[in-house]
């Protein structure tokens, strides 16, 4: 029994200890952000944050838009096949064009952003850390938050919403697609139908659940990173803990959001 | 004054001492190398003189300043004038040697970049790394990295350099080049070299004191001529190259008793 005890207590402290982490670095990073920024900031995390941001972003284009072509033809049809026996096959296009914009479009890119950018930042921080790469900004004086997380979060916050717009601009093609084959809409139409679809409250909810898997993403990814202990097989496991957490914390966290906009009125 | 005073320094991880009650002085300008076997503490104390790391007790004053206490702005204005060579080099692979030397100045100085590059590259010319500035680490040797490792400690033109066994790792000929060039750099820039190894020859050949640690002590701490005439069983096992059951006499006729018993089963 005090062994069953001792165990659930010393795993709570364990959880306890990895949201303080969590938390104390993400107010870190925002105190140290403003080096990271255009003019105001260090002109060389200014580079390091472009560089991020393409390899965050403009690298994952074609993934992202192809995951969404699939994604967003596969909901028209699964939409389709049940819509049509109502006769009401035009609600397909409400249905790609909200459930991408507020939806699919950011959680796709979540989770593309963690299994490619996520599982990289890890395992980058956490060989920094094994090769005592991380030990040496310090003792040069520089703040690894400041020189190494600084720039990937800001980066992430830029590329993450865009990569979102353009995931849900290629799931409502997808959607257009499917209804120029199955029911000959023009695509003219198609579009029309889709903004009178889409609210202003539709996009915003979208970008802000956008920064907030941005956010999960780049902490929790560089957390792992962070906590590498021992050799580069830790770097190894840090990794696949960076992807299956920040997986599972954007899917909790869109939930949450998702429940708020609802009980708030707007959906 | 001494430069660096260490007093009554314990440090321990989970529970067990890696440290105990260390107590030394290091003045200005003199070359200290601590020697010791693979576990002694060296590199715990080199991590605890640079201010990685806080003990359980016990203070590291550098330069008039306890840095276990400090500020972490004191500690940083401290580190501008320490320069650290880590064991690993621990040179940052995205970047070009010659930006690997110039980080510090970039970060600290408002040098203009001609100077910077003027700089680096003499830096890198005491080095004799000169023609390989442009490469990245990867594409060096063992002993090129090292020696950009103490072209990136020396950017800062620092009082104090310390290096983590520079020559660890490297064939006798690399090894001895990097002697002389912590003895070209003692006497050309009058620095306060710290110095850990476990190579005995460069130890006496670089050293004007030598502190030999065991178990996480001080066995000896003395000028070359000290430690060559001490009695002390840790220091003459060491400087005898006794392997450890040998340094008990009364093991010494079972040892070979053994060696012989196994050479007849072999013949």
């Amino acid at each position: 029994m005090a062994t069953a005890l001792e165990d659930v207590g010393s795993r709570a402290i364990a959880q306890l200890d990895y949201v303080g982490s969590l938390n104390i670095q993400l107010w870190s990073t925002l105190r140290a952000m403003k080096s990271a920024l255009p003019v105001v900031g260090n002109r060389y995390r200014w580079q390091a944050t472009v560089r991020q941001v393409l390899q965050i972003g403009y690298d994952a284009l074609p993934m992202i838009s192809l995951m969404a072509l699939c994604a967003g033809f596969i909901l028209a049809l699964q939409g389709a096949a049940e819509l049509r026996r109502f006769g009401a096959l035009h609600y397909v296009i409400d249905l790609v064009a909200i459930a991408f914009t507020r939806e699919l479009g950011p959680l796709l890119t979540a989770t593309a952003v963690s299994g490619r950018s996520g599982s990289a930042f890890a395992a980058e921080i956490g060989t920094m850390k094994v090769t005592e790469e991380l030990d040496s900004l310090r003792v040069m004086a520089l703040e690894p938050i400041e020189f190494v997380l600084g720039p990937k979060y800001l980066a992430a916050l830029i590329s993450v919403p865009c990569l979102s717009i353009v995931c849900s601009s290629f799931g409502i093609i997808a959607g257009g697609l499917f209804m120029f084959f199955s029911a000959r809409l023009s695509p003219f139409l198609y579009f029309r139908y889709v903004l009178e679809s889409i609210a202003l409250r539709d996009v915003i909810t979208g970008m802000i659940k956008c920064l907030a898997f941005a956010t999960i993403i780049v902490h929790v990814s560089c957390l792992e990173g962070f906590r590498v202990r021992g050799g580069p097989d830790s770097v190894g496991r840090s990794t696949t803990s960076a992807v299956v957490k920040s997986t599972f914390f954007v899917i909790l966290a869109d939930s949450i959001f998702t429940a708020f906009f609802y009980f708030t009125g707007g959906h | 004054m001494p430069i660096i005073s260490i007093r009554g320094l314990v440090v321990e991880y989970e529970g067990r001492r890696i440290l105990n009650d260390l107590n030394l002085d290091i003045e200005a300008g003199e070359t200290l190398v601590l020697l010791g076997g693979s576990g002694s503490g060296k590199s715990t104390l080199l991590r605890q003189i640079v201010g990685l790391e806080r003990p359980k007790r016990g203070s590291v004053t550098v330069k008039g300043v306890d840095i276990t206490t400090c500020s972490l702005s004191e500690l940083k204005k401290i580190r501008h004038s320490i320069g650290v060579a880590f064991q690993s080099a621990a040179l940052f692979n995205s970047l070009t040697v010659e930006e690997n030397v110039a980080l510090p100045l970039r970060e600290h100085t408002a040098l203009a970049p001609s100077i910077i590059d003027l700089t680096v590259w003499m830096k890198l010319a005491v080095v004799g790394l000169a023609e390989f500035g442009k490469l990245h680490p990867q594409a060096l040797s063992g002993g090129m990295k090292k020696r950009g490792a103490v072209a990136r400690a020396l950017s800062l033109d620092p009082e104090i350099l310390v290096l983590d066994e520079p020559s660890a790792g490297l064939d006798p000929i690399v090894a001895a080049e990097l002697d002389e060039l912590i003895l070209l750099l003692k006497q050309t820039f009058q620095m306060t070299v710290i110095v850990v190894t476990h190579k005995m020859a460069s130890a006496f050949h670089i050293a004007d004191r030598i502190a030999m640690l065991y178990q996480g002590s001080f066995s000896l701490v003395g000028t070359k001529d000290e430690i060559r005439a001490s009695r002390e069983p840790r220091v003459r096992q060491f400087l005898d190259r006794v392997p450890e059951e040998l340094a008990n006499p009364a093991n010494v006729s079972a040892y070979f008793q053994r060696y012989l018993e196994r050479k007849e089963a072999f013949l």
